[in-house]
């Protein structure tokens, strides 16, 4: 939706500044595509080989690449993802580390980046100094699962006035009152947790995705990313609204971890 | 202040799908706790099965050799061995008003889980009980009392496989059955509302600590002292004495094996500000706000953070936290145990060795009550172990 439709409504408001996030997944869709969402946990499988993989997500055609940094307790996460949050660990990887090998390749990826973690290692490298040098790094987005609206409001503003995205996630057993509550402040896009659980590969997805995928549509103006569970296209079949973005994590790292490529993790979507 | 807050402590920090069933569980606690049905079938629990009131012991032989005069409130002689059913008691029957018929539990030293298991299997409830693969060895004893009250007892292989990582587990279990289960969470920690509600269900312990001294003496004590593991015991014995401008407030953290450095379970002491398993609070991490392992001779204590009430309480001076070795904690055990004819746990141990050795710091002749959180028939086969290397069994 072009913010000319609103016009009428907004004659007296300045025009707030279009997402990166926002303005890439919409670019995809309008190609008849939805985004596609990688994530990677950063210095995963080994530091040189994320690096790798990230320029082959970049070159097989990923939208928006979410960097996981590594937390010792990663609560929403199953094994496939805290296996590889604990190996990256202890190939010494930090969020300074993860910054600082951002900052010396920006302007390298075409795709947008999102960094997704937990929230007090984003706390003890000290707010402020987190937006700035994630602006200097090029990120776009941060995902901060154990954030809620309830507890956000200082992350999100800090952000905010560099022009970061603090994502919105939701779930089956969100309500659209609930939703609402964070339309009112989300920015980007808005990730949609498939399941009532944790991150993990799944055969199906769980029935009740497109009544929340229903309810989120009419709760927010912005584009829908469906995570959690998502390995390949044919689990999307049929559903009534496809999503307007798919994330795969665990099944990504699980393929990258088997000794293949994230680029040809990608070629399925295409 | 902001809901859910202790100054700057405590707070929400979960997955958005935690959200719905802590509101359950916040108007849970608004509309039933209160109602006069559950007040009374709680208290009916609490006296008849658990064995409520529990007695205020005075300690002649140590009393005489401190120059104050040392009681202890005696949760060691409740069933199942702790002050843990106070609280598991108190969730499992308000779970059980919400509808929910199971209940899901992290366990360190067992206590926590043989409670929870105690309690499911009184309310005919299920029980899922996580507990760190490292514990599951260690306190072995506790594993069989909880199977054979029916528990399913998980193995946690993740991370650090002790307390923090069943605590991990535990909440992701919840995440997807909580339209049926109750998290049964075991210390005044967590996200709000569970510091609150532990704290209340707890603080029958001080209440009757308060009667029982009035009666006794007359006054109020001078110092009440207790371990602080994520502060549940603690919490419960000074909470009521918070408003008490007289009653000097003492938790004692873990400190380990003592040395510079060591692995330790003392955050208020040694570590910062933090957010882990949703609260803000003080926590051992390093640099980059990665969790440390923790240790302690005492599983019960062996956590990297603590309740947000008691990290307020320290940060605003109105009690002080101390620090007990794991030595000094085995001393203590020895002492109650020979002079006192009292077996206590090695967790209580802590808070009784931080009186043995800071006799400079207690009120001279005045009335000091120590919580005597638990009793010592789980730790036997620690206790043998360090007393037979020291060569003081035979
Ligand atoms: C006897 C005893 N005391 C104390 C604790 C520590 O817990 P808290 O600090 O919540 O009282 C435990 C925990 O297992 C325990 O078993």
């Amino acid at each position: 939706m072009s913010a000319a439709i609103h016009t009428d409504m907004n004659d007296m408001l300045p025009e707030a500044p279009v997402s990166r996030l926002e303005a890439r997944v919409t670019a995809a869709n309008a190609a008849g595509r939805p985004a596609l969402v990688p994530f990677l946990t950063a210095g995963f499988p080994t530091l040189d080989r994320f690096w790798e993989e990230m320029d082959g997500l970049d070159r097989g055609g990923a939208d928006v690449i979410e960097i996981g940094v590594p937390f010792s307790d990663p609560v929403a996460d199953g094994p496939v993802v805290e296996a590889a949050s604990l190996r990256a660990l202890e190939n010494g990887v930090t969020l300074r580390w993860i910054l600082d090998g951002l900052k010396a390749r920006a302007g390298r990826y075409d795709a947008e980046l999102v960094l997704m973690g937990y929230y007090n290692p984003f706390l003890q490298y000290g707010l402020e100094n987190l937006a700035a040098d994630a602006a200097a790094a090029g990120v776009a987005g941060f995902i901060v699962p154990d954030l809620p609206l309830e507890e956000d409001a200082e992350m999100r503003a800090l952000l905010a006035a560099r022009g970061i995205d603090l994502i919105a996630l939701v779930g089956p057993n969100t309500s659209e009152e609930r939703m609402a509550e964070y339309a009112a402040v989300a920015s980007g896009y808005v990730y949609v947790v498939s399941v009532l659980g944790i991150t993990g590969v799944r055969e199906g997805l769980p029935p009740e995705v497109p009544q929340t995928l229903a309810r989120a549509r009419k709760a927010f103006r912005l584009p829908l990313a469906l995570g959690f569970g998502i390995k390949e296209p044919k689990q999307l079949e049929g559903f009534p609204d496809r999503p307007d973005a798919v994330v795969f994590g665990s099944a990504l790292l699980r393929h990258i971890d088997a000794g293949n490529s994230a680029e040809s993790f990608l070629a399925a979507w295409k | 202040m902001k809901k859910g807050y202790f100054g700057e402590f405590g707070g929400q920090f979960v997955p958005e799908l935690l959200m719905p069933p802590l509101r359950e569980l916040e108007a849970a606690m608004r509309d039933i706790l209160p109602s006069d049905k559950f007040r009374a079938e709680l208290d009916d629990l609490l006296r008849n099965f658990a064995g409520r009131e529990t007695p205020l012991t005075a300690c002649p032989t140590l009393s005489a050799e401190l120059g104050v005069h040392l009681w202890l409130k005696r949760e060691d002689l409740l069933h199942t061995g702790a002050h843990k059913v106070n609280n598991t008691l108190g969730q499992a029957l308000l779970a059980k008003y919400m509808g929910k018929t199971a209940l899901v539990a992290e366990t360190g030293a067992g206590q926590h889980g043989v409670a929870t298991a105690a309690a499911a299997a009184r309310l005919g409830m299920e029980c899922v009980i996580y507990m760190g693969a490292t514990d599951v060895v260690r306190q072995a004893p506790n594993v069989m009392r909880m199977k054979l009250l029916g528990a399913k007892v998980v193995p946690v292989q993740s991370g650090t496989k002790t307390l923090k990582d069943a605590i991990n587990e535990a909440l992701r279990y919840w995440i997807a059955q909580q339209d049926s289960t109750h998290y049964c969470f075991g210390t005044a920690a967590g996200p709000h509302p569970f510091p609150t509600l532990v704290r209340d269900l707890q603080c029958v312990i001080g209440r009757e600590t308060r009667a029982q001294m009035l009666e006794r003496t007359g006054r109020l004590p001078d110092m009440v002292v207790a371990c602080v593991g994520g502060g549940s015991n603690a919490i419960g014995m000074f909470h009521p004495f918070v408003d008490d401008a007289s009653v000097r407030i003492v938790g004692v953290e873990a400190a380990g094996t003592g040395e510079p450095g060591c692995y330790n379970s003392a955050p208020i002491n040694l570590g910062r500000p933090g957010v882990l398993h949703g609260q803000m609070t003080m926590l051992l991490q390093d640099a980059d706000g990665q969790i440390e392992p923790s240790h302690s001779v005492s599983a019960g204590l062996d956590y990297p953070g603590v309740g947000p009430e008691h990290a307020h309480l320290g940060a605003i001076g109105r009690a002080v936290y101390g620090m007990a070795t794991d030595s000094q904690a085995l001393e203590a055990f020895q002492a109650l145990t020979r002079r006192e004819g009292i077996i206590p746990a090695l967790e209580s141990s802590h808070a009784l060795a931080w009186v043995l050795n800071n006799r400079g710091k207690l009120p001279a002749g005045g009335h000091v009550v120590v919580n005597l959180s638990g009793r010592g028939d789980k730790d036997m086969e620690i206790v043998r172990e360090v007393l037979f290397r020291e060569g003081e069994l035979a």
